[in-house]
């Protein structure tokens, strides 16, 4: 035990170039590297962060409950404008593209997802989500990290995470083998320019080494795709869904994926940039369907949203919100049980004008884990979360 | 000017006449019985140097290098530059177009409106890089970056370039000087007015953006103040704002709430200028920054107990920056072995230093600009409010790669690029996203890109470079390049054109 978490503690570096037998040894510890442990991993799993805290209210809106008019009089979507999802709620009309998820009921909307004592400051509460601590508890490592490292992703797997979009390691921060790819072409390209080496002792200089040690792994893994015929909607969003696409057509697989959207920090004129912000999202997580089912991936993959927080309920003097609390997820993937999760919003109920949670975000996490990789959840979580019943049996 | 005619200039012009008697004659090596005893050596005047510019010349490294620690800090910190050297572009004394003009523009006065202002930011980006390589100052520029990424600004939300050189002007000119006066400054800066919604703050209708940020992230750090601190605070800088026709900074008494407000233990009808003097009163303030500096110029890990002391220092001085400086770089963990070559340069250190250090000439520093993007930053247009992560954060597997082919391209031998641009394209793909996405016409940042390339041919002239040297095997060349000993090991045989590039390439070199 003490041994395999040495090695996985260093397995981000370039470790099996300096101590090969360790490397080599280690899949004959008996335990260590089940079946069950390759087999979870084949599973995907894809988060999406909507960064900057995306406004549940005009995503999932709450078009039944005059209290939201009364709240946003400048930015509310008309009741005629929403998507219908039920007799309550219904979704931006810029995200038409995902009502054909929503009517082949793979689309699970999770509401009011939160975490007690909120902390209402970007980077403060992102750690939070990021490394699944309580808000008064300080983390160093990502929820996926220790996940990874209780039950090890395939040394073949070319790389434990891929990171699109973002240069932060999020999830993955403290130890999981992440690579950030921006295009996959070009990381192929380049890649020939990593070398192997030595650990040194030194901080830095190991955290480098184990970035061009990464590199050469997920350069083996990554080449020789399928070129796919999916079209990618232009723009930031649409480039990062196509590179995740390309990622996933390797010939190594990949556990997990992380994209993320920026933009959502709507202090100011929210309508329109949220609207194109949506319907990238829309758009982008259509094409990223339509890449998967050409893959024949899409019924082994689980795509979960995520953001820091919510946004107030009451829009602000400058028609836009300000920091927010509780907020709405989406869940989508061929395995999901479409439909609606949680609890909507109570804005009869608002404590210091923020919606109160009713799901702890550790929950999503948690179906995650056990009911999609088939792992403890509770060890790298630190606790037991209530699952959610969104993934068929 | 190449570095060593800039390095030169510098000598005649800036220096004291005692030391500049000793450089006249070449005297760097012989100094007196008393002082070598505490002369740097090359070593530890490299360390100060790369810890405080931009990857030092071989020509400031001798220089310095006679010096003692103290005389050496000295020097850094005397008669420090509080205005640019270099021109600015001419269009920052344009005046802004106000939005009340742009909503009447027809779609084609728009698009043209919009590629200017992207051409107008790379060249800003490009105008500060200049300065970056030019300065006789490099310190002023490294703080004029650090506080750019302390109180953070981006051309992405504030869209009016003259208003970020505005906000860069006021930073250079507080660089080195007094952090209440900065404070105070870059709460009023237009840009920042606008980055953080200053302007719709009003009374009965508070915007906490500023208000939150200005506890958060430029005076206290998180865990030093309520919720209910920040509601009370956004009220007090109601009235804050911007005049949409010229982009100058207002206070709107009529926005103004005059009422009390409690913040942080005390109560009073406060405007903006009393929170932030309250801020300033906070011991955390002092011991904030400080902790920031350590973290840009000594170690990954600040040091309580020295963070405490140095900070009670700044603090007592009036918050005097140069304090603060004089402080972290005289404290002996800035010297320690174990804190050498354990933090990793920023773009901007590895792009501009690269190129100081390697004296390769540049007539277009857009397309240094456009490299720095893709290596995750990009100048005036940080991330968030937050700024640029840093440290370890800079590199993951794309931003190391590209910094690999950067050093690739400026060892190159061939005599050209390839046709199909293989490396441009390369250093095109990442920063394009980043590139003011969504707010600029893509099309336009292709044009610019185009016109770019042909500037991007710069190399590295071995031959004049290593002819400083006493031989192309100069142990002494290692020592400048790297912070410490390569982490991979030197093939033998090497030419030493081939040596130094294999020195670039080595992992330690992404250290300083």
């Amino acid at each position: 035990m003490q041994r395999r978490d040495f090695i996985r503690s260093m397995a981000a570096a370039s470790l099996a170039a300096s101590m090969p037998e360790f490397v080599f040894a280690a899949p004959a510890v008996p335990g260590t590297f089940g079946a069950a442990g390759d087999d979870a991993y084949r599973k995907l799993l894809i988060l999406i962060e909507l960064k900057g805290a995306n406004d549940g209210l005009n995503t999932v809106v709450p078009y039944a409950d005059p209290e939201y008019y009364r709240l946003r009089p400048r930015i509310a979507i008309k009741r005629d404008e929403v998507l219908q999802l039920s007799e309550r709620e219904g979704l931006h009309p810029s995200l038409a593209a995902l009502m054909p998820l929503w009517q082949a009921n793979e689309l699970a909307v999770v509401r009011g997802v939160g975490y007690a004592n909120p902390n209402l400051s970007h980077f403060r509460s992102i750690e939070i989500w990021d490394t699944a601590s309580s808000s008064e508890q300080v983390l160093q490592q990502g929820w996926l990290a220790r996940a990874f490292r209780a039950h090890p992703v395939p040394r073949s797997f070319s790389a434990d995470g891929v990171i699109v979009g973002s240069a932060e390691m999020g999830p993955f921060t403290g130890g999981a083998r992440a690579v950030t790819i921006t295009n996959t072409e070009q990381f192929l390209r380049q890649a020939r320019l990593a070398t192997p080496g030595h650990m040194s002792g030194n901080r830095a200089l190991d955290h480098i080494l184990g970035v061009e040690d990464e590199v050469v792994q997920a350069a083996k893994g990554l080449g020789g795709g399928a070129a796919l015929s999916t079209t990618f909607p232009n723009g930031p969003f649409g480039n990062a869904v196509r590179t995740a696409a390309n990622v996933v057509a390797g010939k190594e697989p990949v556990a997990a994926i992380r994209l993320t959207l920026n933009g959502f920090d709507t202090h100011q004129n929210q309508a329109g940039t949220h609207a194109a912000l949506l319907r990238q999202f829309g758009e982008g997580l259509a094409a990223l369907k339509a890449a998967l089912v050409e893959l024949n991936r899409w019924d082994s993959t689980l795509i979960l949203t995520y953001a820091e927080f919510g946004r107030r309920a009451q829009e602000n003097a400058s028609g836009g919100t300000d920091h927010g609390t509780a907020n709405a997820h989406f869940v989508t993937g061929g395995a999901v049980k479409g439909g609606l999760y949680g609890q909507g919003p109570q804005l009869d109920r608002l404590d210091n004008g923020n919606l109160v949670h009713a799901v702890d975000f550790r929950s999503l996490y948690a179906t995650a884990l056990e009911r999609w990789w088939g792992i403890s959840a509770a060890g790298p979580l630190g606790g037991r979360y209530p699952m959610i019943d969104l993934i068929k049996a | 000017m190449n570095v060593a005619t800039r390095v030169a200039t510098r000598c005649s012009a800036g220096w004291n006449l005692s030391l500049a008697a000793v450089l006249a004659a070449g005297l760097f090596s012989i100094v007196t019985a008393a002082s070598a005893a505490t002369a740097l050596g090359t070593e530890d005047a490299r360390h100060l140097l790369a810890r405080t510019g931009f990857g030092p010349t071989w020509y400031e490294i001798k220089t310095f290098s006679a010096m003692s620690r103290e005389q050496a800090v000295a020097q850094l910190l005397a008669d420090v530059p509080r205005t640019a050297a270099t021109p600015a572009p001419a269009w920052i004394a344009d005046p802004i177009v106000p939005p009340r003009v742009i909503r009447e523009m027809t779609t084609a006065e728009r698009q043209a409106h919009q590629r200017r202002q992207v051409l107008e930011t790379l060249q800003l980006r490009g105008w500060w890089i200049n300065e970056m390589l030019a300065t006789q100052s490099p310190l002023t520029e490294r703080m004029t970056l650090f506080w750019h990424n302390h109180f953070t600004s981006s051309q992405q939300k504030v869209r009016y370039p003259q208003l970020m050189y505005q906000q860069n002007v006021l930073l250079r000119e507080n660089a080195l000087g007094n952090f209440a006066t900065l404070l105070h400054a870059a709460s009023r800066d237009p840009a920042m007015v606008v980055y953080l919604d200053a302007a719709s703050n009003r009374k009965g209708r508070p915007n906490e953006n500023f208000a939150r940020e200005v506890m958060e992230l430029f005076t206290l750090g998180e865990g030093h103040y309520s919720e209910t601190d920040i509601r009370e605070a956004a009220r007090a800088f109601t009235g804050w704002s911007i005049d949409p026709e010229t982009g100058a900074f207002v206070n709107r008494r009529l926005a103004h709430d005059y009422g009390m407000k409690t913040v942080l233990g005390r109560s009073g009808t406060f405007d903006g200028d009393d929170v932030l003097d309250i801020l300033l009163a906070q011991p955390a303030a002092a011991e904030f920054i400080v902790a920031k500096m350590w973290r840009e110029f000594v170690s990954p890990d600040p040091e309580p107990a020295e963070v405490r002391r140095i900070a009670a220092a700044f603090r007592g001085s009036g918050y005097d920056i140069r304090t603060a400086l004089r402080g972290l770089l005289l404290s002996p963990s800035f010297w320690k072995p174990e804190n050498r070559a354990v933090l990793v340069k920023s773009p901007a250190e590895f792009v501009v230093g690269s190129l100081r250090q390697f004296d390769v000439p540049m007539n277009n520093t857009v397309p240094a600009a456009i490299v720095m993007a893709g290596l995750g930053q990009t100048l005036f247009a940080p991330p968030n409010v937050k700024g640029w992560p840093g440290g370890d954060a800079w590199i993951n597997a794309s931003t190391l790669l590209a910094r690999k082919q950067f050093v690739e391209r400026l060892f190159r031998t061939e005599e050209r690029m390839q046709p199909d641009g293989g490396v441009m394209q390369a250093f095109a793909e990442p920063p394009r996203p980043q590139l003011d996405a969504g707010i600029q016409s893509p099309l336009a940042v292709n044009e610019v890109l185009r016109r770019a390339r042909p500037a991007l041919l710069p190399m590295f002239e071995g031959r004049r470079w290593l002819s400083a040297f006493a031989s192309e095997h100069d142990p002494a060349i290692e020592k400048i390049v790297l912070a410490s000993a390569p982490a991979n090991p030197v093939p033998a045989d090497l030419s030493g054109r081939e040596w130094v590039r294999h020195l670039a390439m080595d992992p330690v070199y992404q250290l300083k």
